[in-house]
């Protein structure tokens, strides 16, 4: 059964990768958004370095949240649509580990690029080097906890009037204490101290929301589905 | 026992029960909180620290107490609803969020009064302050998520899944956003911030225990309306109702 | 008891009487918005009464 279970895993995951990859569209804009939003914010605030060295952390931080945020209707919408969803959920495989398998896809083409992008947006806003390794990691341990959590989001507003404003109003209460996190840790590190202590609070979230927001999405789906 | 329970679990027969208890918690709501505004305005002393402005603190306080209290209630009831598939309790959850969300708002704008004289700035980013907010939002979340539901059922559960992924959250939230404002905030304002520090004064304790008590009662009488109303929306098709409306 | 000192409260006259006018607002409103959704409902069931009365004709 394990074996069934894994490979029903894997078939999801590549199945949702290749659908990424013929649709780079898709994946490209939520990247875009990401650049848009941190050069917004020069532009509003004036281009002083100081200023902005000091905004760094929390403009990069929100701005991934809301790219983030903005890619996670692809998540179940397309599927929905076309029925894949439904069949998905009658598998005799679980629900939750299906979900993670979408989620993960959903990270990979979204979050991890984010994380892989974010080091030239710092130098846009002039993070300082020290402070970009910080970046990096906690970008990665957070992004995963924004699709994990989101997808609870996606999985509740499924093909809802107004969906995608709606997930964000029910999703970005949740997402603050990652941003106070991850963003913590990045000014942390900009100031010289450790950010060790923000970054393994962002890996317990990680590992809580890795245990408990699948189940949640599977549920949210069911109750959608029904 | 188990017996009655399940007999009031009926919509039908809650409908009546809760017709016959509003007069009395409506009743009490007055007495008690009239006692509360007598206590609060007149017998409670000014604070060697705060002065008169002490007594936005009985607003504030309760009114933040009910705003936990509340969603507490929303997503209890909510589980109930979601494990045991009871109408009625996805009904009360429901019916409490309007309530919930307005006591949430009177906090941040009891807080932003009280700030301002304090603080000297109309709203202040201090743990309580912005924990409330995102409570606020919360509220909101779960009432538009349910408001874009047309089918009952779907909304009850969804509305009570979100609650539930909410409360597992607010602590988190809660601890996060004081992290955060230990971080930031500077040290003179950090010592005004203990409103809930230990040893208040029974000067002080009394009124707010009466206001929250008030606030309590006038919770249980707005929720008993809304959940008639809601009771009766839910079970348009039945007979009963039928009979109720158009008799 | 002097009135004017009182309604003072100190200099914090404003933010203290606003603050109660302001829950006051809320307690009224809260009640107001129930009684209007109950009134809202019957109305509802009464024209749902309506209808199928007419629909039977």
């Amino acid at each position: 059964m394990n074996n069934g279970l894994l490979a029903a895993f894997l078939c999801v995951l590549r199945r949702d990768l290749l659908l990424a990859a013929r649709k780079p569209a898709d994946v490209a804009t939520p990247l875009v958004f990401f650049a848009i939003v941190v050069s917004l914010f020069p532009l509003g605030v004036g281009p002083e370095p100081n200023v902005l060295r000091t905004l760094a952390p929390g403009v990069l931080w929100v701005a991934a949240l809301l790219a983030t945020m903005l890619s996670l209707n692809r998540l179940f919408a397309t599927d929905h649509a076309d029925g894949t969803l439904e069949l998905l959920a009658l598998s005799p495989h679980p629900l939750s580990a299906l979900t993670a398998a979408k989620v993960l896809a959903h990270w990979l083409t979204t979050g991890l690029p984010l994380v892989l992008m974010s080091p030239l947006l710092a130098t846009q806003l002039f993070l300082p080097p020290e402070a970009l390794g910080t970046l990096l990691l906690g970008l990665a341990l957070g992004t995963p906890v924004l699709s994990l959590i989101g997808s609870i989001g996606a999985g509740l507003t499924l093909g809802l009037r107004g969906g995608g404003v709606l997930l964000s109003l029910l999703v970005l209460p949740l997402y603050t204490p990652i941003l106070i996190f991850g963003a913590g840790a990045v000014t942390a590190s900009t100031l010289g101290l450790g950010p060790e202590a923000y970054l393994s609070l962002l890996g317990a979230f990680l590992a809580v929301a890795l245990g408990f927001a699948p189940w949640a999405t599977a549920a949210a789906l069911r109750i959608s589905l029904d | 026992m188990p017996l009655n329970f399940h007999k009031y679990a009926s919509p039908k027969v809650f409908y009546t029960l809760a017709g016959q208890l509003i007069p009395w918690f409506a009743g009490a709501t007055v007495l008690v909180l009239g006692y509360g505004l007598y206590q609060s305005l007149f017998v409670a002393p000014p604070d060697y620290q705060q002065g008169e402005s002490v007594r936005i603190m009985f607003i504030h306080v309760p009114a933040a107490w009910m705003s936990m209290f509340v969603y507490m209630v929303l997503a209890g009831a909510g589980a109930i609803g979601l494990i045991w598939n009871m109408k009625l309790a996805e009904m009360a959850a429901t019916a409490a969020a309007p309530i919930g969300a307005s006591f949430t708002f009177l906090a941040l704008v009891t807080g932003s009064l009280w700030g301002k004289p304090m603080w000297g700035t109309w709203w202040v980013w201090d743990a309580r302050l912005t924990s409330e907010l995102i409570l606020f939002f919360l509220y909101v979340g779960f009432m538009a998520l349910q408001a874009a539901i047309d089918d009952p059922k779907r909304a009850a559960r969804a509305g009570a899944l979100f609650a539930l992924v909410g409360v597992v959250n607010i602590p988190v939230i809660h601890f996060s956003v004081q992290w955060w404002n230990t971080l930031h905030q500077p040290a003179s304002i950090s010592s005004i911030n203990k409103i809930g520090a230990p040893a208040i004064a029974p000067s002080i304790l009394i009124p707010l225990l009466i206001m929250a008590v008030a606030f309590m009662l006038f919770f249980a009488t707005v929720l008993l309306i809304r959940l008639r109303a809601e009771i009766l929306q839910r079970e348009r098709y039945t007979s009963w109702v039928a009979e109720l409306v158009n008799p | 008891m002097n009135w004017s000192q009182y309604l003072a409260m100190g200099g914090y006259g404003l933010y203290v009487w606003t603050s109660y006018a302001v829950a006051a607002l809320v307690l009224v409103y809260n009640l107001l918005s129930a009684r209007r959704r109950t009134r809202q409902v019957r109305k509802q069931l009464q024209e749902l009464a309506r209808l199928n009365r007419a629909g039977n004709e």
